[in-house]
């Protein structure tokens, strides 16, 4: 069954940046207000949800060719390196720290090792909730 | 970290290269690689030789989880060292062996070593951790690589029985083991082997003293192959010779022997420790020789033989224990201490014949294409350096001069009969079985390694009942136990280099009142015409003669009663088991998913609602709660009536859309209650949860014989359960507001912008704080998703692919 809703598809066209935008402030708001990489991670995938909803799965796996599986591994991989990283520095597992640095022309931003871990975060988060989406629908 | 901690680690870490090795050089076999690790770690190793020497130990501690008292101290003294390199040693060797054992175009040799290193990685974290947590990790990790090696052949049915058999008998023991730890730790409060050695009084006092003592000794029986738990052992033989000459005779199943020798300065001394472990230990000795004599697999011979040695071993360490039952430089002390000198000496002995030995025999079969004796004979002349190799470990193994056997069997005749004249520990009375049972062994010892050679090598030669002609093994097969059998000649010939190197410091750790009584002690194989000689001298006359008498008597072997066999109530016990719970798990696993639920509320109500009735009542405090707002009651009914729908209603799709609505008004009423963070999740949740159910119960099939129309019939039951979880739950949450149990942890979180640099507390706590926690969520969603992508596609592909189990 071929869907074609066009309301639908132009719509998401658009929104689906909007989404996108909003996960990636969640993701960087996330040290000082609401957000996080959880946070960040389920909105990021309920924008590919919105995506695959509106086209098909196989117009869009061709437009977006990421293995979710894979992404989970990265996602995993990722916070534990973080946290073998402290072990290599002699601290505690997941020991982080931060540092105010002063950039040209942003000024001084906090740059926080925990945004490293929150990326394996969002990443796992992606990667877990699309498999199991797309898995369950391909089944039909 | 220390460089022997880096050490035990390196075969462990080196495994992880060795399947890129594997591919990456198809043509070297992948063994050269392999053989630096345990010459690097014999060669580091040996430097502290000259140290034990003199006296000296050292102790090296990484912290591990200290506030547990869990820490990887790796304490080198010399019980510890020796084993360390009797374990590389012999390990290097193996690994030279099996380079020409395993055929690398035919076998998968990078599984093959990677076991070999996992297991020598946990061998050396045995014998030289100080923690017994520590200690009990890798005890168990030498279980799973020996059960990965005996099941290396899979493909065969007997290999996987006897892997399966020698995991369940040895895990057992090694469960009973951490039992054990976890009582001494409650005496001693210290996971610590040294401080418990320190704390040994407080100890044997104890009441947990007899309990705590005899789980130790059901860990170390089992992983030692002693009465009755010996039955893994020769099943175990399936695995490749290499495996048989390392794990099976040399190192794994000597850890029993290590950690009865480890404990014996805490709990020896007494007389259940003297009593258990010589009897055990003799009982072994006299059981394993007698079996021996009718083996006709020439493994299975050897297999019986180890069993029996070990026991020699274990009862020459319970007899040793006497000695810490005197006082410092009482004369008792050396009187009995010589019996853990016998002891070691015939440890580091046996490692070296039946090393040797099992090599030989590996060298037979892989030349002839077979071990049962019944077809073999006559290999003298064809096989002229596995026949000199093969009578040098037997008539060591048998305890004649010159070999290294000779000596140490000499000096277990001693220390039996010094047991024998000790009047303590009601040893008066049954002392004199102890040299008695010892000499009929010895005779029955010198029986299987007469059959050994004999018919293997002398006798007639069948050409037409091998598979393979047969002819010498290559000069590489036949180095490994060419260095093993000069080991045996140059032992009996300079006793007194191994005996002061390692004996005397071996001896030092095992009976630390005895450091130092040896030290002008020579060990010497000749001693004038003493009692043990006329021993050797009896034991050779006797088995000579029921040797030439074999047939005659053989045939009594027959007679066993089937209750004696103790492999029947192995299999029987087992499928008892089996069929056990196999009837318990399908009695409750239905495979529906509400009948789970009923457990688990059902469980809930009688657990957290039996326990809240019986210790608190009931109160409702109302003087710290927040005013009611008429947005929060309209939410609530929101609330009330979605939930009514989700249980009125008779469309799936419905009930999911309910469900959501539950959710959002949840999320609302976090909005309400200033939580942003939680608000937001629970959105998000929401939305791809909600989108997640329409999509799989969308297509779920209709439920058997109901249809849709009808709807789901009422269930007083599952009414009564859903009320009681319900009020259970409600009531909880009122009377939560009312205790204060604990001062609340969310002070230390307050200020996390100094502390992480975060001024969402939420936030600091999920990365910073509690970062832990969070990454074993993200584990958790990790296997979630590809356990259903699992579940899904595996099936699908099934379907149309082939079967893998056929």
């Amino acid at each position: 069954m071929k869907v074609n809703d066009v309301i639908l598809q132009t719509v998401t066209k658009i929104v689906v940046f909007i989404i996108f935008t909003f996960a990636f402030y969640l993701f960087f708001a996330g040290h000082h207000d609401t957000g996080g990489g959880f946070i960040g991670g389920l909105m990021a995938a309920s924008a590919l949800v919105l995506l695959y909803l509106s086209y098909d799965i196989d117009t869009i796996s061709k437009a977006i060719p990421i293995n979710y599986r894979t992404l989970i591994g990265v996602g995993v991989s990722v916070s534990m390196l973080t946290g073998l990283g402290s072990i290599l520095l002699g601290f505690p597992f997941l020991s982080h720290t931060f540092e105010y640095v002063d950039f040209p022309f942003f000024g001084e931003i906090e740059l926080a090792t925990s945004v490293l871990f929150e990326f394996g975060v969002l990443f796992t988060v992606v990667g877990g909730t699309l498999t199991i989406i797309l898995s369950i629908s391909e089944d039909v | 970290m220390s460089w022997v901690h880096l050490m035990i680690v390196l075969p462990l870490l080196f495994a992880v290269f060795i399947p890129l090795l594997y591919k990456a050089f198809p043509r070297i076999h992948t063994g050269w690689f392999v053989l630096v690790v345990p010459v690097l770690i014999f060669g580091y190793l040996a430097t502290y030789l000259p140290m034990l020497a003199n006296g000296g130990t050292a102790i090296y501690e990484i912290p591990w989880i200290p506030y547990l008292d869990i820490n990887f101290t790796v304490f080198v003294d010399g019980l510890g060292l020796i084993f360390a390199l009797i374990i590389s040693g012999i390990g290097a060797l193996v690994v030279i062996y099996s380079i020409y054992y395993l055929s690398k175009a035919r076998e998968a040799l990078h599984n093959f070593y990677v076991y070999l290193m996992m297991f020598m990685g946990a061998m050396l974290g045995v014998v030289l951790s100080d923690n017994m947590i520590v200690l009990y990790l890798f005890w168990e990790l030498t279980s799973i690589s020996s059960f990965l090696l005996i099941a290396y052949w899979y493909q065969r049915k007997q290999s996987r029985f006897g892997a399966q058999k020698a995991m369940l008998i040895t895990v057992l023991g090694g469960f009973a083991m951490l039992a054990s730890i976890i009582m001494i730790h409650n005496i001693t409060g210290t996971f610590s082997i040294r401080e418990v050695i320190a704390q040994s009084d407080l100890l044997v006092q104890h009441d947990l003293f007899l309990p705590a003592m005899l789980l130790l000794l059901l860990g170390a029986f089992t992983k030692s192959a002693q009465f009755p738990f010996h039955i893994w052992l020769p099943d175990a033989m399936e695995a490749p010779t290499p495996i048989s000459a390392y794990l099976h005779s040399a190192t794994m199943v000597k850890a029993g022997i290590y950690l009865v020798a480890r404990f014996t300065p805490a709990f020896g001394g007494t007389p259940e420790w003297f009593w258990i472990v010589t009897f055990v230990g003799l009982f072994t000795l006299i059981w394993g020789s007698l079996n021996a004599v009718k083996q006709r697999d020439l493994k299975a011979l050897l297999a019986f033989s180890t069993i029996s040695q070990l026991g020699l071993i274990m009862s020459l360490l319970g007899m040793g224990s006497a000695a810490l039952y005197f006082n410092p430089g009482d004369q008792g002390v050396q009187l009995h201490a010589y019996a853990v000198l016998a002891a070691v000496f015939h440890l580091i002995n046996h490692s070296t014949f039946k090393g040797s030995l099992f090599m030989v025999v590996g060298i037979v079969d892989h030349e002839t294409g077979t071990r049962d004796m019944r077809k073999l004979g006559g290999l003298m002349t064809i096989m002229p350096v596995s026949f000199t190799l093969a009578v040098i470990g037997s008539l060591s193994m048998a305890g004649l001069p010159p070999f290294n056997g000779f000596i140490s069997k000499e000096m277990f005749f001693t220390g039996t009969l010094s047991a024998a004249s000790l009047d303590i520990f009601n040893m008066s009375t049954y002392g004199a079985i102890i040299p008695v049972v010892a000499w009929i062994a010895s005779v029955f010892t010198f029986i299987y390694s007469i059959i050994l050679v004999y018919k293997t090598f002398l006798g007639k030669y069948q050409p037409e009942r091998l598979e393979k002609k047969a002819h010498e093994a290559p000069l590489g097969m036949l180095i490994p136990p060419s260095i093993l059998g000069f080991l045996v000649l140059a032992i009996f010939f300079f006793p007194n280099v191994v005996g002061d190197y390692a004996l005397k410091p071996m001896v030092a750790s095992i009976i630390p009142s005895a450091a130092g009584v040896f030290d002008d002690y020579a060990i010497s194989w000749w001693h004038g015409f003493e009692p043990e000689l006329f021993m050797t001298m009896a034991v050779v006359a006797v088995g000579l003669i029921l040797f030439a008498t074999l047939n005659r008597w053989i045939g009594l072997y027959n007679h066993m009663p089937q209750w004696m066999h103790l492999n029947n109530w192995f299999k029987h016990g087992l499928s008892g088991m089996e069929r056990g719970s196999h009837k318990v798990i399908d009695w409750h696993m239905t495979g529906y998913i509400r009948d789970y639920l009923m457990y688990i509320f059902i469980t809930i109500i009688l657990i957290v609602g039996g326990s809240y009735f019986l210790l608190t009542d009931f109160t409702l405090y109302t003087e710290n709660l927040a005013s009611i707002s008429l947005f929060e009651i309209v939410l609530a009914l929101v609330l009330l009536g979605s939930t009514v729908l989700v249980m009125a209603t008779r469309s799936r799709l419905t009930a999911v859309v309910s469900v959501g609505v539950l959710g959002y008004v949840v999320a609302l009423f976090f909005i309400i209650l200033r939580a942003p963070d939680l608000a937001l999740t629970q959105l998000a949740i929401e939305t791809v949860s909600v989108a997640l159910y329409l999509l799989c119960f969308y297509h779920l099939p209709k439920l058997k014989g109901r249809s849709e129309e009808e709807g789901e019939k009422f269930k007083i039951g599952n009414f009564i359960v859903a009320l009681g979880i319900g009020s259970l739950v409600t009531l909880l949450a009122l009377s939560v507001n009312g205790y204060n149990l604990f001062e609340p942890i969310s002070v230390y979180y307050g200020d996390s912008y100094d502390l992480a640099g975060a001024a969402n507390m939420v936030n600091a706590i999920l990365a910073d704080f509690r970062g832990f926690d969070t990454f074993l969520e993200i584990v958790v969603v990790a296997i979630a998703g590809l356990g259903v992508y699992a579940l899904v596609r595996l099936r699908l592909e099934k379907r149309g692919g082939t079967d893998e189990s056929q």
